[in-house]
């Protein structure tokens, strides 16, 4: 394994990942889902896989806001800000991502104006200091940015900014998670919660998880022991037959969560009937937009919406990997017409996702491996 | 986006000590402190940011070992890029080293 040395306690990462094996045994198969893009990220980047047993597969979740955003999500937002008098700012994570028509970066070199922006706020900073022009956030994330946004919001309303609005993507992770229960082609046997999610949501939302569908979970820190450590609850919750919500990222995630971002959230959303995900399809309330409070600062009240819906490419395979059911690898286009330099699904344009992870990790891992046979 | 970067409260400022001054690896700039209003953070005090946001309390060792895992994730100048540019400041195209953020956390250490 990479960077242990790296690491607080070496040694107790080493003793960690000889009681995984010893827990593991040779009896079954471990199927663990972690739903974190930031867990899969440091699982390539710290070789994982490489010091779990081969019976412990990870199944690589939904929780990259980017990737599962759909394209007509991006048409539409950009097809607002083609308006004069516009300015389109979103998160650098955005600027990449492949629209119909190209990306976000693409449109500001045709003349749109786009902004990178690394906070809501300053997204409403770009309004007051652009009082002719419009300023329209494009807004993602699940709770972890989220509570953000909303406090944005409430900053504009107290101050009456009118020249400022939120395009809002906000996503929940509770009902990704429901829908990849529900999924039949989806067997799992236990949950790596989401670490920072949960610093909002705290632990208690995921106690259906444990009652009613028998699954353990644990809410986990995103070092490599934390990771570990985290497998090895899930490991003795399985082995004793158990299914309970634990915490190891507790010196960060408080039971209850944080209470103030709860209410800011409650303040300015309310869920979506429904709202379409990337390889996950139409999920029920599982999506934030404004409520009628904050309908002045909506982009999708104060504009046209187009209303655009894409289908991905027949050839890409997105909404498997996505699911899990396919390994980044396996699918048609990984590493030849999709790249990280030429993403064609937004798993290859996140540091999150799970084909880039994949790509600037393993696949050259296999790579290097092949010319050194060759050598050899 | 998804990043939380750990940074130390310098100064609180705004109407109602709602902005404060961090300090991230030697980076200073104003965050909203608006989320941590149940538990408000002093002078001193280490927090986890998102966006520009304060989102928990944390303590110094663990600030640093989050700062050691963004280092090891290869997120590190991603990291300071995001809050360089915080308040719409200019990014500077000099990429902050890891020897920096080094003698950054060792002067920070010597500070207290």
């Amino acid at each position: 394994m990479r960077f242990v040395d790296e690491f607080r306690e070496p040694e107790l990462i080493s003793r960690t990942a000889e009681e995984i094996r010893r827990l593991a045994g040779s009896d079954r198969y471990y199927r663990l889902m972690e739903v974190c893009g930031g867990h899969t990220h440091a699982i390539y980047r710290f070789g994982l896989k490489d010091i779990l047993p081969e019976n412990i597969e990870l199944i690589h979740g939904p929780g990259c806001p980017v990737c599962v955003l759909p394209m007509g999500r991006i048409d539409d937002g950009l097809s607002i800000a083609q308006q004069p008098d516009v300015i389109f700012a979103a998160f650098g994570d955005m600027m990449r991502v492949p629209g119909t028509q190209g990306s976000p970066l693409e449109h500001k070199a045709r003349g749109m104006d786009v902004r990178i922006v690394y906070s809501p706020s300053d997204a409403l900073k770009l309004a007051r200091l652009n009082p002719e022009k419009h300023v329209m956030f494009f807004a993602i994330g699940f709770e972890t940015t989220a509570p953000s946004t909303a406090l944005t919001l409430m900053r504009a309303k107290t101050e009456g900014i009118q020249n400022f609005s939120v395009f809002c993507n906000h996503v929940t992770i509770i009902p990704a998670i429901r829908a990849i229960l529900d999924s039949p082609d989806m067997r799992l046997d236990a949950f790596i919660g989401p670490g920072h999610v949960s610093t909002v949501i705290g632990c208690r939302p995921y106690e259906w998880i444990a009652k009613d569908q028998d699954k353990p979970i644990v809410v986990s820190g995103f070092e490599p022991l934390d990771m570990l450590q985290s497998i090895v609850m899930l490991l003795r919750q399985l082995r004793a037959g158990e299914a309970k919500v634990e915490n190891q990222y507790k010196r960060v995630v408080p039971w209850e969560g944080n209470r103030a971002a709860l209410r800011a959230m409650a303040e300015v959303f309310q869920l979506r009937p429904y709202f379409e995900w990337r390889g996950l399809g139409f999920i029920s309330q599982s999506a934030l937009r404004l409520n009628d409070k904050y309908a002045a600062w909506d982009t999708e009240q104060r504009f046209e919406v187009p209303g655009i819906r894409v289908t991905d490419p027949k050839a890409a395979q997105c909404g498997e990997v996505l699911k899990g059911v396919l390994k980044p690898h396996q699918c048609k286009l990984f590493g030849r017409e999709c790249t990280p330099e030429h993403p064609v699904g937004a798993l290859m344009v996140s540091s999150e996702g799970s084909c880039a992870a994949y790509h600037n990790y393993e696949h050259r891992k296999a790579a290097m491996a092949t010319s050194l046979t060759s050598i050899a | 986006m998804c990043l939380a970067i750990p940074g130390k409260i310098v100064e609180i400022s705004g109407d109602n000590a709602e902005s404060a001054l961090v300090d991230v690896a030697g980076v200073r700039r104003k965050i909203d402190l608006g989320l941590l209003q149940d538990d408000r953070p002093v002078p001193g005090d280490w927090v986890l940011i998102h966006v520009g946001f304060a989102m928990s309390k944390i303590s110094e060792g663990d600030a640093l070992d989050q700062m050691n895992t963004l280092r090891a994730l290869g997120e590190i100048d991603g990291a300071m890029q995001e809050v360089q540019g915080y308040g719409l400041e200019e990014i500077d195209d000099v990429e902050i080293s890891d020897a920096e953020i080094d003698d950054a956390e060792v002067n920070d250490a010597e500070v207290n």
